[in-house]
């Protein structure tokens, strides 16, 4: 046999099969397909996304629900608890509760009585301990303030100091609040990613300069700032915004210049440029969305810092002027009546914590879903 | 490293002086001055009380010698209290705070890293669910809301500890442990990443394999390197402190630098405002320069880093 000329026999057909293990399975994904996949993987953070969406909706209709409005002061119906119909045992039964002590049942009873005016119909006294032998004698008052007013209505989160509706001013100070934290994130976010992406992709002197001058930023604390801005400004909305952002944005900047920084001299940019393009292109195409999952973390992660510094404005004595209500507010004026009223400050104070850990919990699933590699 | 730590004092002072100017500045923008509530004074009486504080003078001229009396650590009269030196003021003041702060930082940062150790031995266990949680709910819930907790239900409800004022060391559980909230929560996060990734590197797993038992694992070869990092959150910790403070201590009527500020800010009282002002802006400056110079100490590759 010519071995130069193998007989036909010898050729085998190829097993066709191995040729599968190349083709792509599944359908591809783009980055925020893949990343909302892995976000709604993550049980707290989608918890976080609907206590927020709740919230949210709460402080666009909530004031709607209820016919008093925010600022209607009558103080016949000053301090009064919540009370809202089914919900008694969670305690919003429209009661008030007090303990008495004293030597004898009997002088335990008359303080009790004495502590909520002698509305003696209104009240059920229930001996806690008889007292005696040294001990003295406990007495729980109950007083029904609903039935002793001869109210018809219910006031959901009850009323504060001058007798206004807590229900309508908690949701309004939760939209004031949100308001301000949103819009001081958006600006922080203008700022920053502008600032930190010209600095970064310019480079050179322009680099340079823009970067002694956030050094010299970065040394002053950003609580003086704020503080000594809202001094000048006069406590309002805009100047609560403005002194936040002032400052605000320098971390946003820092965070892009160093990704702008590893990315454009990334291949996919060069090549981008070989091909022609012009640097506007090369912004908008290839750096913006490549820093876009960085840019949401920080401003998910700013947005609760600024609700926090709002609150903590209303404390110092530089949050917004009086009848306006926001939660920094509502917190203020419920320290004021604390032991005997704590209902004025419980719903503002579970609505701020709510929004805070909400938020904290979903910038840190969003930072997971982004970037796997972060973590732990 | 002196040339580093030469120039980092260098950038301080500059700092410091920038805003010192800028305080001066705006406070002579906001209206009011210690008249302002006196009309009925004669013209003489107004020009003896304008003396007293200087402020006959022309802008310039007050400036220049705000900036002298300020090297000299005087900071001028208050408007609020009579004839009373905002320096002495701080002075008094500062103890309650420096108490309040140190304690929180102390137990918070030891707690969080217990806690965080927890965490990281217990990886993925119940234990690490539970203290992550905590750590969340302590980085969220701002201290004045805590604060109001531990006030109504351990302060009246449980009457175990004093709710406000300011005698004895019993006085100082309630703020204390509505400031450290925040410090335990983020040493207990950092320090669960840092330890994950320790235990995870390569000299854990000899020192292992070499029979090491899991205490010394753990305390020794892991605890240790977890450690140096944890210094770069000292400085953010401390900053967060003091923005606690301003408000704990008003919550809770401490006589310190915080209800101080607040009672200025109320009455208008520049001097105090300005003095409290420079005071926590140069503590702020001041904590950043230590903890980067503790951490060029502790850890020599930033040393060698910084020499190149």
């Amino acid at each position: 046999m010519d071995k130069h000329n193998p007989s036909k026999d010898l050729f085998v057909p190829v097993d066709r099969a191995g040729e599968d293990s190349e083709k792509i399975s599944r359908p591809s994904l783009s980055f925020w397909q893949d990343s909302f996949i892995r976000l709604r993987k993550n049980v707290g953070a989608m918890i976080g996304l609907f206590v927020l969406l709740f919230i949210g909706f709460m402080a666009i209709f909530g004031p709607y629900m209820n016919e008093y409005d925010e600022f209607g002061q009558d103080l016949s119906r000053a301090k009064m608890p919540p009370k809202v119909e089914g919900l008694g045992w969670l305690g919003m039964d429209g009661t008030l509760t007090s303990v008495q002590t004293a030597a004898t049942v009997e002088e335990a009873q008359e303080k009790a009585l004495m502590r909520f005016n002698n509305q003696e119909e209104f009240i059920t006294t229930t001996v806690l301990t008889e007292g005696g032998n040294g001990q003295e004698a406990e007495v729980e008052a109950v007083y029904d303030v609903y039935g002793a007013k001869n109210l018809e209505e219910n006031f959901w989160f009850g009323t504060d100091g001058l007798g206004r509706d807590l229900w309508t001013r908690t949701w309004m100070g939760t939209r004031i609040s949100l308001y301000i934290a949103l819009l001081a994130a958006a600006i922080d976010m203008v700022i920053g990613v502008a600032y930190g992406g010209i600095s970064a992709y310019y480079g050179g002197r322009v680099d340079n300069i823009m970067q002694r001058i956030i050094e010299v930023l970065v040394g002053i604390p950003n609580l003086v700032v704020v503080i000594l801005m809202i001094l000048i400004l006069e406590p309002g909305i805009l100047s609560i915004t403005i002194a936040l952002t002032i400052t605000g944005w320098i971390s946003m900047a820092r965070i892009i210049r160093g990704q702008v920084l590893k990315l454009k001299n990334q291949e996919f940019v060069l090549a981008s440029k070989t091909l022609g393009a012009q640097d506007n292109r090369v912004l908008r195409k290839h750096l913006v969305p490549n820093v876009l999952g960085l840019i949401i973390i920080n401003t998910m992660f700013t947005i609760p810092s600024a609700i926090f510094f709002e609150a903590f404005l209303s404390f110092i004595g530089l949050g917004l002027p009086t009848p306006i209500a926001s939660l920094g507010t509502l917190i203020d004026d419920g320290f004021m009546s604390l032991q005997i009223y704590p209902h004025i400050l419980l719903f503002p104070a579970i609505i701020i914590s709510l929004v805070m850990i909400a938020f904290n919990i979903l910038a840190d699933g969003l930072r997971d879903a982004f970037d796997p590699k972060m973590r732990e | 490293m002196t040339r580093y730590i030469i120039q980092r004092l260098v950038y301080m002072i500059i700092t410091m002086f920038l805003i010192a100017t800028f305080t001066f500045f705006l406070m002579k923008l906001l209206p009011g001055t210690p008249l302002s509530a006196a009309d009925k004074l004669s013209e003489e009486q107004r020009q003896v009380v304008l003396e007293k504080y200087g402020l006959d003078e022309p802008v310039p001229v007050q400036y220049f010698n705000y900036m002298v009396n300020l090297t000299q650590g005087d900071l001028g009269i208050s408007f609020q209290f009579d004839n009373r030196e905002v320096t002495t003021i701080i002075m008094e003041r500062i103890g309650p705070s420096m108490t309040l702060g140190i304690q929180a930082m102390v137990i918070g940062t030891i707690l969080g890293m217990l806690l965080g150790l927890v965490s990281a031995i217990y990886h993925n266990g119940f234990l690490d669910y539970g203290s992550t949680f905590i750590a969340v709910i302590g980085k969220s819930i701002p201290s004045f809301v805590f604060a109001g907790m531990l006030q109504y239900f351990v302060g009246v409800k449980l009457g175990w500890f004093p709710v406000a004022l300011w005698e004895g060391w019993e006085y100082t559980v309630l703020p204390t442990v509505a400031l450290a909230i925040f410090p335990i929560a983020i040493a207990a996060r950092f320090m669960r990443t840092e330890m994950l990734e320790v235990m995870g590197s390569d000299y854990i797993t000899t020192a292992k394999a070499k029979g090491v038992n899991k205490f010394g694992v753990v305390f020794k070869h892991g605890l240790r390197n977890a450690l140096i990092p944890l210094i770069t959150v000292l400085g953010p910790l401390a900053i967060g402190l003091m923005t606690g403070t301003l408000v704990i201590e008003n919550i809770f009527a401490v006589p310190g630098i915080g209800e101080q500020f607040v009672k200025a800010i109320n009455t208008n009282d520049f001097p105090i405002i300005m003095g409290t002002t420079l005071l926590i802006a140069f503590l702020f400056i001041f904590i950043i320069l230590v903890i980067d110079l503790l951490y060029g100490v502790i850890d020599p590759r930033i040393r060698l880093a910084e020499g190149e």
